[in-house]
Order: C-alpha cells, then sequence, then structure tokens
C-alpha cells in the first residue's frame, strides 16, 4: 500500500475482448447446471449460486492467464462487488416483492380512510386511519424534537467544538447512535412511569422514545455534511466581515443542505418502522386520537404486528400497512430530495 | 413542507374531537379523585352514554372485538374499549383505577382482592368467567388422514415433557389401532411468551399426570431446548413449517391442522364449544368464591363423558361499587350484555373467536352478580 | 433562509465587532445542544437504573414467583440473554459488511450512474422497512430456504459442534442472524455508500492517472477515505442488530442456554426480544427484571461502542474540510 509500484500504463497490456466475460458466465451457467444434473435437478438457486462460485473462479484464472495480474484482480474486484449487490439484491426484491403483491390485496382509499372500530372476526372492512395519523403524530414529535437539537448539535460539534467536552460529545453521540430501540422505549417508559404514574398513556411517550433514537443519526448525518463544507468558503465569508453565525446559516448550512436534507430522512426512515419502543410505550387503540398528549394511539408498525398475531383476514390489513408505510417513507423521500434540490447551490452534486 | 399541508386538516379535526376527549378525560379523572366532578349527561333518560375502558388479557381480544362491536350497536352513545394489554397490566389498571374493567386469565390473589375494596369504593371485585376458549392440541401430519389423533392424559404428558420422541410410538399407536402412524420424529413445540394459555396447558398436564409432567403450572414453558413462537400465530407458523410438529394453541385458530381427540376416563373427546362448555359445570366453585366472584377450579382430570378438558377460562373483572352513575350503568350494561346468549353466539363464531358458549344456569348468576353494581355515596 | 448569495451584499459595519450577540445566542444554543445530548444519555441511563435497582437487590427467592426467569437468579437469567444477543448479532454483521461494503461499492463506483441514482433510493426505502415485516418475511421466504441447506449441514458437518442436531423448521440462532444481517443491510449501505460518493475526486483521479486499475484505484482512494465512515456504518448496523427485537421475536425458538449449537432450536434469545416477549404479562418485580435486561443491553451498547471508538480515531483522519 505505501509505495505505489511504478505504473505500467494499462493499455499496452493485453486485454480480454468485451465478449469473453459474458462468455465465461454462461459456460459457467450451463456448467452449473450439468453438476445439478448429476444430483438433485437444477434449481434456479442452485443454478444461481454455484454459477456464481465457478464464474469467479473461471474469469480469474483466464484474465490472469491472458492480462496478468493485476487486471484478473480488477476483475475479480468487479465480480465479487457485483455479486454481492446480487445477493443482497435478491432477499431485498423478495422482500418488497412480498410486501407489495400481499399489501395490493386490501390496500386502497378505503384502507387509508378507515379505523377499526367495530371490526372483529372475518370482516373485511377495517383500515388503517388510525395508526397513519398515529405514526404521523409519533414520528412528527419525534422530528420536533430531534431535528433542531442534532443539527445545533452538529454545529456545536463542526463550528464551535473544541477540548474535552466537544470530544466527549462526538464520542457519547457515536454510542448513542447504538442504543437499542427497545432500551430506548424502556427509557421513555420508565420516564413517564416515575412522572405521571402508571396511568398515563400518550403518543408524547412514543414521541420521546423515537427521539432518543433519531437525535444521534442526525447529528452524525449533519455533522458529516457540514465538514465537507470547504474551509475556503468559511474563511471567505469571514473575510467579508459576516459574522460567524451567520456564516453557518448562510453560507455553511446552505452548502451543505441537500445532504441534511437526505441524513434527516435517513433519520426519520430509521425509527418509523420502529416496532419494539411503540408497543411498550403507547400500545395499540382501535379508533383515531387526535390528541397527543392524552390516550393510547395506534401506529402503523405496531398495527402491522397485532394484525399479523391475530391471523384470518387481519393478515391482509397486516400486509396492506406495511405497503402503506413504505408508501408514506417514499413521498418523505421524494419531498426531501425536491427540497434539497431547490435549496442546493448551482453545481453541488 | 409536506408534513404541514397533511396536518393542516388533522388540525381542524382535532377541535371537532376535543369535546369527546374531554369527556373522555373527565371520565379517566373521575375513578381517582374523590370529589369527581363527572359529567352530568348520562343521567338523561335510560339513553346510556359516556366511555368505558377495559384493559387486560390478549387471550380474550378477538371475542372483545367481537363484544365492542356488538355493544356500540346497541348503545351509539358510549364510547367503549379495550386494550389487550396482558392479564398481569389488566389487574393493575384496573386496581390503580386506570380502565373501569379487566379481563384476566388468572383469578385475584387475596393481596389484590383486599386491593380491591379500596378502588371499588369500599364495594367488592366482581369476577366472572364470561370468556371459555377450548385450547386445542394441534398437529402437522399430512400423510395421517384420520380426523383424529387419540391421545390418553399420559401420553400428551410424555410427549410434551420429551419422553415420546417418535410418533409411531407404541404409546400414542396403542390409542389408535386403526391410524397408520408414519415413523417420524416428535417435534413439541410450546409458546415462547408468557400465556394464558401455556398456564392453562400446563395446569392440565400436571394435573392429570404428575408423575410424568413433573414442572409446575406456569405461564412459561419450563423445558428449555424446545421449537416455540411468540403468541399463537408464531406456534402456528412453526407447526405449520415442519411435518411432525404437535403444539397447543386456541381452538379457533387450528385451521386446517389436525387435532388430538383427548382421552377423558375412557374415551377420547375432540374439541367442540359444547364439550369444552361442559367442563365449567362439572367444576366445582374456587373455595373462596362468592356471589360475586364465580371463580371456578377447574377439574382437569375429569372422567365425565363428552367434556374437554382442556379449556382456558378468562374472567372479566369489575367493581360492586363505582364512583358514577355513569360508570355502573355503563359497566352493567356492557358486561350483562357480554353474558348474553347473543353476545355469547357472536364469541363462539369460529371466525370470531370460536369460544364455548357459558351455560344459562352460570347466566343466571352473572346476572345476579352484575344486579349489584351500584353507585358509591 | 433567504436565497440571496451572501457575497452580493456584504455586511460591513463600523464601531463595533459585527453579529456579537448573534454570535453569543448562536453558540450558546449549540453548547446547549451538545450538552442536552449527553444530558439525555445521562437521563436513559438513570431512568433505567431506578427501575432495575430493585431486581439488582432482590434474593433468589423474590424471582421464584416470575415464570419466565424459570427459578434462576438474575445473572442466571441475564448472562444467557448477553450471550445470545452478542451471537446472534456478530453472525449479522459478519455477513452484513462484507456485503454492504461490496453493495455501497457497486453504487458508487460501479454502476452507470442513472442506475446507480435509482438503486440509492431503493436502499434508502429498504433501511425504512419495520422489522415486523422483516420477521414474518424471515417466516415465509428464508426458513424454507435456508432449512434444507441447514440439514444438509448438520448431516456432513455434523460432528462440529457448530453444526450438530439441526432442527426444522429453521428456528435457530444461525437463522436469527442471517435475518438481522439482512435487516441492517440497506443501513448500513445507505451510511457507506453516502461516504464512498464522498471521496475527493481529485484523489481517484489522480490514482487513475497513474495508471491504476478501478480496483487500485478504490483500494487507494475510496477505501481508505471511507474506512471511518464503514466502522461507524458498522456501529449503526450493529446497534440496530444488538437491540433488534420483533424480527428476532419472530423468527427464534428461543432458549437461555450458553454455548455454541448454531442450529438448533431452543438455545439462545436476545435480550430486546426477550423483553418484547415477557414485557406485555409482566408485573411488578418481573417488569423490573425486565428493565434490569435492558439497561444490561445499554451498557453492553455503550461498551462496544466505546471500544470501537478507541480503535479508530475517527476525527484525526476524518476531515473533508481542507
Amino acid at each position: 500500500m505505501a509505495v505505489i509500484a511504478p505504473p505500467v500504463p494499462v493499455r499496452r497490456t493485453r486485454r480480454l475482448p468485451s465478449w469473453a466475460p459474458w462468455a465465461v458466465l454462461v459456460g459457467s451457467l450451463v456448467l452449473a447446471a450439468l453438476i445439478q444434473f448429476l444430483g438433485e435437478g437444477p434449481t434456479i438457486s442452485g443454478v444461481f449460486f454455484i454459477g456464481a462460485i465457478i464464474f469467479t473462479i473461471a474469469i480469474t484464472v483466464t484474465s490472469r492467464t491472458v492480462e496478468g495480474e493485476r487486471l484478473s484482480k480488477d476483475r475479480l474486484a468487479t465480480t465479487l462487488v457485483t455479486l454481492a449487490f446480487l445477493l443482497a439484491l435478491i432477499p431485498l426484491v423478495s422482500l418488497v416483492w412480498t410486501v407489495l403483491s400481499d399489501g395490493i390485496t386490501r390496500f386502497g382509499p378505503s384502507f387509508l380512510s378507515t379505523d377499526m372500530v367495530g371490526v372483529f372476526g372475518n370482516m373485511v372492512e377495517g383500515g388503517a386511519f388510525h395508526a397513519i395519523i398515529g405514526t404521523l403524530y409519533v414520528t412528527g414529535i419525534a422530528s420536533i424534537i430531534s431535528i433542531p437539537l442534532g443539527i445545533f448539535c452538529a454545529i456545536y460539534l463542526v463550528e464551535y467544538g473544541k477540548g474535552r467536552l466537544a470530544k466527549a460529545i462526538t464520542v457519547l453521540v457515536d454510542v448513542m447512535t447504538g442504543i437499542p430501540s427497545i432500551v430506548a422505549g424502556l427509557f421513555a417508559f420508565t420516564l413517564f412511569l416515575i412522572l405521571f404514574g402508571p396511568a398515563y398513556k400518550a403518543a408524547i411517550i412514543g414521541g420521546i422514545a423515537l427521539a432518543v433514537l433519531m437525535t444521534p443519526v442526525v447529528v452524525r448525518s449533519v455533522e458529516e455534511m457540514l465538514r465537507l463544507v470547504p474551509n475556503e468558503l468559511r474563511e471567505a465569508a469571514y473575510a467579508l466581515g459576516v459574522p460567524k453565525w451567520l456564516t453557518i446559516v448562510k453560507v455553511v448550512l446552505r452548502t451543505a443542505i441537500a445532504g441534511i436534507t437526505t441524513g434527516v430522512m435517513i433519520a426519520i426512515a430509521r425509527v418509523i418502522g420502529e416496532t419494539a419502543p411503540l408497543l411498550i410505550t403507547v400500545g395499540i387503540a382501535q379508533n383515531v386520537n387526535w390528541d397527543a398528549f392524552d390516550g393510547r394511539i395506534a401506529t402503523l408498525p405496531v398495527y402491522v404486528y397485532r394484525q399479523y398475531a391475530q391471523g384470518g383476514p387481519s393478515a391482509d390489513r397486516a400486509w396492506a400497512g406495511a405497503l402503506t408505510l413504505i408508501i408514506i417513507v417514499m413521498l418523505l423521500n421524494l419531498v426531501a430530495r425536491l427540497v434539497s434540490r431547490y435549496f442546493s447551490p448551482e453545481g453541488a452534486r | 413542507m409536506g408534513m404541514n399541508v397533511k396536518l393542516a386538516p388533522s388540525r381542524r379535526l382535532a377541535g371537532i374531537s376535543a369535546i369527546g376527549a374531554l369527556a373522555l378525560t373527565l371520565a379517566a379523572c373521575g375513578g381517582s379523585t374523590p370529589e369527581g366532578d363527572a359529567t352530568t349527561s348520562g343521567a338523561e333518560g335510560t339513553e346510556l352514554s359516556g366511555s368505558i375502558a377495559g384493559s387486560g388479557a390478549s387471550s380474550q381480544e378477538n371475542a372483545v372485538n367481537g363484544w365492542l362491536a356488538g355493544f356500540t350497536e346497541a348503545n351509539p352513545g358510549v364510547d367503549a374499549s379495550y386494550d389487550p394489554t396482558g392479564s398481569g397490566t389488566g389487574r393493575e389498571q384496573f386496581l390503580n383505577g386506570t380502565v373501569l374493567f379487566a379481563g384476566s386469565d388468572a383469578a385475584m390473589d387475596s393481596e389484590e382482592l383486599a386491593a380491591g375494596v379500596e378502588r371499588c369504593f369500599g364495594g367488592e371485585v366482581i369476577e366472572l368467567p364470561l370468556y371459555i376458549s377450548p385450547i386445542a392440541v394441534i398437529y402437522n401430519l399430512p400423510g395421517v388422514d384420520a380426523e383424529h389423533v387419540n391421545m390418553t392424559q399420559q401420553t400428551i404428558a410424555g410427549i410434551f415433557a420429551g419422553e415420546i420422541t417418535n410418533w409411531n410410538d407404541a404409546a400414542i399407536a396403542e390409542s389408535n389401532p386403526d391410524v397408520e402412524l408414519p415413523d417420524m420424529p416428535i417435534i413439541p413445540v410450546n409458546r415462547s411468551d408468557d400465556s394464558g394459555t401455556t398456564e392453562n396447558f400446563t395446569e392440565y398436564l400436571s394435573a392429570v399426570a404428575p408423575d410424568v409432567w413433573t414442572y409446575e403450572a406456569a405461564g412459561t414453558w419450563p423445558i428449555e431446548g424446545t421449537q416455540s413462537g411468540a403468541q399463537t400465530s408464531g406456534v402456528l407458523e412453526v407447526i405449520n413449517g415442519a411435518e411432525g410438529t404437535i403444539g397447543y394453541a386456541d381452538a379457533s385458530r387450528a385451521g386446517e391442522l389436525g387435532t388430538v381427540a383427548v382421552g377423558v376416563g375412557e374415551e377420547f373427546v375432540p374439541f367442540s364449544p359444547e364439550a369444552a362448555a361442559q367442563i365449567i359445570d362439572v367444576s366445582p366453585a374456587a373455595a373462596d368464591a362468592t356471589d360475586l366472584r364465580l371463580t371456578i377450579d377447574l377439574a382437569r382430570d375429569t372422567t365425565e363423558s363428552g367434556t374437554y378438558p382442556i379449556v382456558l377460562v378468562s374472567y372479566s373483572i369489575a367493581c360492586s361499587v363505582y364512583e358514577t352513575e355513569e360508570d355502573a350503568a355503563n359497566v352493567a350494561a356492557y358486561l350483562s350484555y357480554v353474558a348474553s346468549p347473543e353476545a355469547q353466539d357472536r364469541a363462539a363464531q369460529p371466525d370470531v373467536a370460536g369460544s364455548a358458549p357459558i351455560s344459562d344456569d352460570l347466566r343466571t348468576r352473572v346476572q345476579a352478580a352484575l344486579d349489584q353494581i351500584t353507585v358509591a355515596g | 433562509m433567504a436565497p440571496a448569495p451572501p457575497s452580493e451584499r456584504p455586511v460591513v459595519r463600523t464601531g463595533r465587532v459585527p453579529g456579537r450577540l448573534g454570535n453569543r445566542v448562536f453558540s450558546g444554543i449549540s453548547t446547549g445542544a451538545g450538552i442536552l445530548i449527553l444530558v439525555i444519555l445521562a437521563a436513559v441511563a438513570a431512568f433505567l437504573l431506578i427501575r432495575a435497582i430493585p431486581a439488582f437487590q432482590a434474593s433468589r427467592e423474590d424471582f421464584a414467583d416470575i415464570d419466565f426467569m424459570l427459578g434462576r437468579d438474575l445473572w442466571g437469567f441475564v448472562g444467557p440473554l448477553v450471550f445470545g444477543t452478542v451471537i446472534s448479532s456478530t453472525i449479522a454483521l459478519l455477513v452484513a459488511v462484507p456485503l454492504s461494503i461490496g453493495i455501497a461499492l457497486f453504487i458508487s463506483h460501479y454502476a452507470p450512474r442513472k442506475l446507480a441514482q435509482g438503486l440509492g433510493y431503493l436502499i434508502d426505502l429498504l433501511a425504512a422497512i419495520p422489522s415486523v415485516i422483516f420477521g414474518l418475511w424471515g417466516i415465509q421466504w428464508l426458513q424454507p430456504l435456508v432449512s434444507p441447506l441447514f440439514s444438509w449441514l448438520s448431516e456432513n458437518l455434523g460432528f462440529i459442534p457448530l453444526f450438530t442436531d439441526y432442527q426444522a423448521p429453521a428456528r435457530n440462532i444461525m437463522t436469527a442472524g442471517l435475518v438481522l444481517a439482512i435487516m441492517i443491510l440497506p443501513i448500513i449501505t445507505a451510511t457507506i455508500r453516502e461516504v464512498f460518493l464522498q471521496t475527493p475526486r481529485l484523489h481517484e483521479e489522480a490514482s487513475l492517472a497513474l495508471g491504476a486499475t478501478r480496483w487500485e484505484m478504490i483500494r487507494q482512494a475510496v477505501l481508505p477515505f471511507g474506512r471511518s465512515g464503514i466502522i461507524s456504518a458498522s456501529m449503526l448496523g450493529m446497534g440496530r442488530a444488538l437491540g433488534e427485537t420483533m424480527a428476532v421475536l419472530m423468527v427464534l425458538s428461543p432458549g437461555y442456554l450458553i454455548n455454541f449449537f448454531l442450529l438448533q432450536p431452543g438455545q439462545h434469545q436476545s435480550i430486546a426480544a426477550n423483553i418484547a416477549s415477557h414485557f406485555p404479562e409482566a408485573s411488578g418485580l418481573g417488569v423490573d427484571v425486565l428493565i434490569a435486561s435492558g439497561f444490561i443491553l445499554f451498557l453492553l451498547t455503550f461498551g462496544v461502542n466505546l471500544v470501537a471508538r478507541w480503535i479508530i480515531n475517527r476525527r484525526a483522519e476524518f476531515s473533508g474540510a481542507n
């Protein structure tokens, strides 16, 4: 690593023709199918896995004999990276497909606009309106608390922080990103139990739990984005006599706004699907609760779990609820992208 | 931006529902403050209004959802809800005044009953066995086409204790002369979370086969290294997931799976609502039962013909004295409805909860207890 | 925020230092926010501890009434849970981190730009899929898929204790680890990809200009730059894996033992899933015990993260500015 070998211009070495990897790929898959035939007969997954292994070996060996060591390493890396991607794509795509295909049976305007009051047994009516409202409430409360807190904390760390305090905060924010969601739930549960007694149930408890989870994620992503703002920009602003705080607001934050928005969206995405802390703090309700400070409230993840646990036609509602949740996240994401595009200074990537 | 736009209509609606929320707050406060500035709206006419909140056993959840729907249909003015928080939490919330009634898979112990006197404004706790649910022993043996596999009490205990490990074991074959049982390892499956179902099932095992099943009755399965699942749906996933599995679950959820006919005396009884209801009638009242607390000591080891002994009895818990007229009227009306043949039959439908309807005799006693609900003062 | 670029109207004032009050207020708010984070973290520990103390002080006899402890004392109960938590997260990280790096590289440096954007979007979305769904999917899709593989392992490599006595369905710690791995893939990938994309283009171009192949460029420019990002992403993923509740609850047959029989059911359980499984029916001291186990989980993640911080002093090398 330390010393880079004197570069040999790549173009001078012999290279494989561009069709060669594809030929090797087809050959590997055929060979994999043949091997499977000797066993119990080919399956799609079997051909894929064995074919992938054969291809990796074959392309590396071919490339090494024709193109030499450096290029063969490059091909091996390309193959492994692509394979990792494909391998991860399979479960993820199957997951999305399952949610889509199972969710679509019950998903629709009536699902989005009704709650679960009076729904029992095999009734196929009922929906997730109350849970959507609940999720927006709980996530909204968490966002109201953690987005400003997180951004200011990041500003402190990047622009002001020096010495032990800043170091301690950096380390502890990192540690905080690792707080398990159920611990945050237990914290909110005990906090309100001690302050307000056992009878108090409200959306705010879940919001606090999620805020604990969300804040460090906001801090970390905003911090990283602020650090990417070149110091030249700050110095230029100071040189023009702009006070530090205005520099931060108008130069640093604006330059980083796209990254910050994405970071905040990732943070929201991280908490919006949390089930466990909400399960033990806000529980579930059958009807819409418009009051964030009083009474149980339904949230989409908990709704999905409870509906799944009930079985029967409720399972369809569970999948439709999951689909709704993904759509909400998608919309938030879209908004974030628009916002960041609108605010981004020209020329940023 | 997008969030604001979305929330805007909700704020408008919040105003409309504020009145309802206010009523709810008042009712909730009324439970704990002595002077209780409770709403007067309940006093007008016979129309019920206000709210009634309950919490407790999740085993009752499906039935209660059906009951709440029926009750609200008849009394549209009442905002009734039930929160399936679990039996222990339900009793706790009942005693500290969070809810007006509770559902519990276990009767209250003497300590809780003592605490109940204070909660009930000097009155007594009422405990009514209004939800009787058969627990089916279910198995996944696609190759066996018999309607039920017969098992004696000893065999069931042996299988779940891990002593009988193959489906072709002589103990099973003996009870099933006409069924060809496969040579396949038995995989016992249990609930992994705490549940009334497990508590009742282990209670049954320790009552009928104490020398095979040496563990005490408990809400958590006492044996480790077993296949298990959380909630009824989890157990069903495991059983459906592999052949040769056997487990226990709420009978209404058995679906396509085979169910065991349980040895009672000399015969084998498959589960049915009637057979399950019968166990209540052949069981003696608990030692500390009163006219208000209709608790039962289930005769798990009964030899009565046609009785299905593996049942879960879940109690509805209420107070004999409530603070306000409204609370008293609502609770009495709700529980009377639950005890009514209409509500019991609704819960008995296999797609609702598949429970066993209570007998007329029990209904009379329940009604007598409910008639004693009064207002403090 | 006003859209006018700051350079248009230079703020020049005479007489006193510009923006003094603003500076003070702003730095005060920022510092306050930083300190508030510390306060929150301390509060999390404190409030859990308050409820956990009764459990730490209780004797074995007190625990006898709690069904789910099966007659153990607190450490006999929590010890195996800590073990189960660590082992499932370790499996998850071992599987997920290399895969994530691969996916992130593919998106940032291999895929065509148009495709990469769509893929990045997809990964962001996946991070939001609730864990319940991963649990459902694990039961329906993953368990049947890995079951033949596990039984093959058990039959052919069963002499290794890791693989002995597999029992279908696949509800063992290995399956739980795999589901966790898939769950944390999106969140790790999204973070790593973001860092990879920030690799200074000059470094990349310099490397390529020296005649490096794409892989050499990645090794020389991208990976060193992204190392701290990879580690913090892994920490984020690990935090999620350590504390993941619903998926483990749904795909694992739990047990309270300490061993390495990865394919046997009913051997291990994670702290978080255990809390979720027993919390609804717990009351009194039972709740305290569960909160105590949550406190220990908190300490565990705290410790793991702290150690990871020590290993890489991320601030030294992670400075995009300059």
